[in-house]
């Protein structure tokens, strides 16, 4: 992909200086700058982990026991690695909703309400496609899945541009008013008529439904998730495409003066990070639920935050946090059923961790440990 | 012509004008904390969190107590916690406080589910209203001004605050901070002080607002009790420019929205409920297009916010 590089300032070249503007170092750019990226947000799991056994200690719960099933439950046997990479792989996708615009210095908090869209869209093409076979009809659901998450985003981003609107709070209220068009969709016009408890749209058919990985109960989805982050961090990090969009997010002053389209680069990252989310929203239905409903707004969308910002938005650390976080999910049910916590404890230690991610940010730069050493 | 209790369409303006009160008092209790939170210059996207935190804490101690007003003192003093944490987290340097703000969203809208969890049985004793429909017959007037004690606080203490901000000691610390953080420094005030009680009294405020909704409408603590009223709040400061009265006027607004849908309903008309019900969202987003620009900042717009720079 090319940058539009204006007229005055021929090219952006990778000068030393302009690293200057970049807030994010590419993974490993200075040794002691990427162990500091690593060994801090650990730090911070570590201590919201301990804050955590402290928590439940208080409700009379061990927390030696309350660790061993934690690890039971998410990376203990075979069965609950399938378990918990099936949860990272929607985490990947919308842990890059965030991460992609992050980069461009916006918070974008929405990916739930694309991967709604995302999955409506996708249910949608599925049905208007009843008689094609199986493949095409995946790809249609793909592709309508990208492009209704990718637009929900975008507009996220155009009203930023030109409306001036606050990203974080229109993606965050586009999340509400996505929830409400699934509701009424799948209540309404696209109701089963047979799903009586629980409203949901038509089957999507089995053909249809996206296998599993080879040797293992996990579905595809985690391959794409992998895929879509790869290239998400070979975009930002290895394209002009990408360093026109750090260079953006990192002063805003300089892209306009060395003439970058800012508002390009904004709705282009924006429609790929809601394509992201869209394309979580498409596997959940194409591989796991087979059909629309409200199981869908499960808090995918929500946690992918956590995971982009523990990631600290490189598209390529988004892969290992979004297994971690995947596993802590997957450890809620064994966690309810051993112990007998709510099943709220997951989102506990989720919001724990963010807190704990994000106080750390201050610690940058001033563990003696690093300094010298970069 | 049939008996009195049958109004016809009337139904739906009276449902919308006693749900507009009834609704907007959330709205209004989190939009003034905020609004104050706001103008010493420092954003709390988390009140969400706090909102439903409140509501937990204010059933719980309703439960527990039998008082439902010690609830809402309850309600307050969580949600002041929630703002202390925030703000001591933004006091760190290099931290942002529109990241800390999502996740305190998260945080607490987790660790109410968590402590909640035993409250969704039982029931706490309600608060008080004020019956201002005794002169009427008609049973749909009467709903209507059936009007929460919450609701006048609320309505006495916006232009409280638009006092207190203009003519007060502490409005002028707080608008000093909010304006220029170099001049409050200067003026020998520590900003993250001031800080820290504009946003703990922001979330006092927004606990308030939490413990209407579960210890007045819709009345009873689980899970889906709070649905974006937080955020949606904290959109609406910015649309009432940063103005207590604003927020009064706003709240009104965002509440009849939000009520036109439960309204439609009552008269039988359920086509597309779930659209309505995304109103006062749809409203929110309509409403900072109208009004945000990318030009020029917002009129009114503290000069130290994040979000408007």
């Amino acid at each position: 992909m090319k940058a539009d590089v204006g007229a005055p300032v021929s090219a952006p070249a990778a000068k030393p200086g302009v690293g200057e503007f970049l807030r994010l170092p590419p993974f490993g750019r200075q040794f002691g700058g990427a162990a500091e990226y690593v060994v801090i947000p650990a730090l911070a799991l570590v201590a919201s982990l301990v804050l955590f056994g402290i928590f439940v200690a208080l409700f009379g719960k061990n927390p030696l026991d309350l660790y061993f099933y934690m690890y039971q439950g998410a990376f203990g046997t075979w069965f609950s690695w399938q378990n918990t990479l099936t949860r990272a792989a929607p985490l990947i996708l919308t842990a890059l909703c965030t991460a992609l615009p992050a980069q461009l210095g916006m918070v974008i908090i929405g990916g739930e309400g694309a991967l709604l869209i995302g999955a409506l869209c996708a249910t949608s093409a599925a049905l208007a496609l009843q008689a094609a076979p199986p493949l095409v009809v995946d790809v249609a659901m793909a592709l309508a899945g990208m492009a209704g998450g990718g637009l929900w985003i975008m507009l996220s981003g155009a009203l930023r541009q030109y409306r001036g609107v606050n990203e974080t709070i229109s993606s965050l209220l586009l999340v509400y008013i996505a929830l409400a068009v699934l509701n009424f969709l799948v209540e309404g016009p696209m109701r089963d008529p047979t799903s009586l408890n629980k409203p949901s749209t038509p089957e999507i058919g089995a053909a249809n439904m996206i296998g599993s990985i080879p040797g293992m109960d996990v579905h595809w989805g985690l391959a794409f998730g992998i895929i879509a982050a790869v290239l998400s961090y070979i975009l930002i990090y290895h394209t002009v495409f990408g360093f026109a969009a750090r260079v953006a997010g990192g002063n805003l002053r300089a892209a306009k003066v060395v003439g970058l389209n800012v508002g390009k680069l904004i709705l282009i990252i924006c429609f790929l990070a809601g394509a992201a989310a869209g394309l979580a929203g498409m596997m959940e239905v194409a591989a796991v639920q087979g059909r629309t409903n409200a199981n869908l707004a499960a808090g995918y969308g929500f946690a992918g935050i956590l995971v982009a910002f523990l990631a600290r938005q490189n598209p390529l650390a988004v892969i290992p946090v979004a297994v971690l976080l995947g596993g802590i999910g997957a450890s809620g049910g064994l966690l309810q059923r051993r112990l007998g916590l709510p099943d709220a404890s997951v989102l506990v230690l989720q919001g724990m961790i963010f807190v704990m991610v994000l106080a750390s940010d201050s610690l940058y730069g001033r563990l003696s440990f690093f300094k010298g050493k970069s | 012509m049939a008996g009195p209790g049958d109004i016809g369409l009337w139904t739906v303006p009276l449902a919308v004008l006693g749900g507009a009160v009834r609704v907007s008092t959330p709205f209004l209790f989190v939009s003034l904390g905020e609004c104050i939170t706001e103008r010493s210059g420092r954003i709390n996207l988390g009140l969400e969190g706090t909102l439903v935190m409140g509501a937990m804490a204010g059933y719980g101690v309703s439960y527990l107590t039998g008082s439902p007003w010690l609830g809402v003192l309850a309600a307050g003093v969580t949600g002041a916690g929630m703002g202390a944490l925030h703000a001591a987290i933004c006091g760190l340097p290099r931290v942002n406080d529109i990241a800390v703000g999502i996740a305190l969203m998260l945080f607490g809208v987790g660790l109410a589910f968590y402590l909640g969890k035993p409250l969704i049985e039982p029931t706490a004793p309600h608060l008080p209203s004020i019956d201002f429909g005794w002169w009427s017959d008609i049973p749909q007037v009467r709903a209507a001004l059936r009007i929460n004690v919450l609701f006048l606080f609320g309505v006495a203490l916006a232009p409280v605050l638009v006092w207190a901000l203009r003519s007060t000691r502490w409005g002028l610390i707080i608008r000093t901070a909010g304006e220029s953080a170099d001049a409050a420094l200067a003026m020998g005030y520590s900003v993250n002080w001031i800080r820290m009680r504009a946003t703990m009294f922001g979330g006092f405020l927004a606990g308030i607002g939490g413990s209407f909704l579960s210890l007045f409408y819709p009345g009873s603590w689980n899970e889906g009790l709070s649905s974006g009223q937080g955020i949606t709040a904290v959109a609406l400061v910015i649309f009432a420019r940063w103005n207590p009265m604003l927020c009064l006027g706003a709240s009104l607004l965002f509440g009849g929205a939000a009520a036109l849908g439960p309204a439609l309903q009552s008269v039988g008309f359920s086509h597309g409920y779930h659209l309505f019900n995304a109103a006062p969202y749809i409203l929110t987003l309509l409403i900072m297009i109208a009004t945000c620009s990318p030009k020029r900042t917002l009129i009114g717009a503290p000069a130290e916010l994040s979000i408007t720079r």
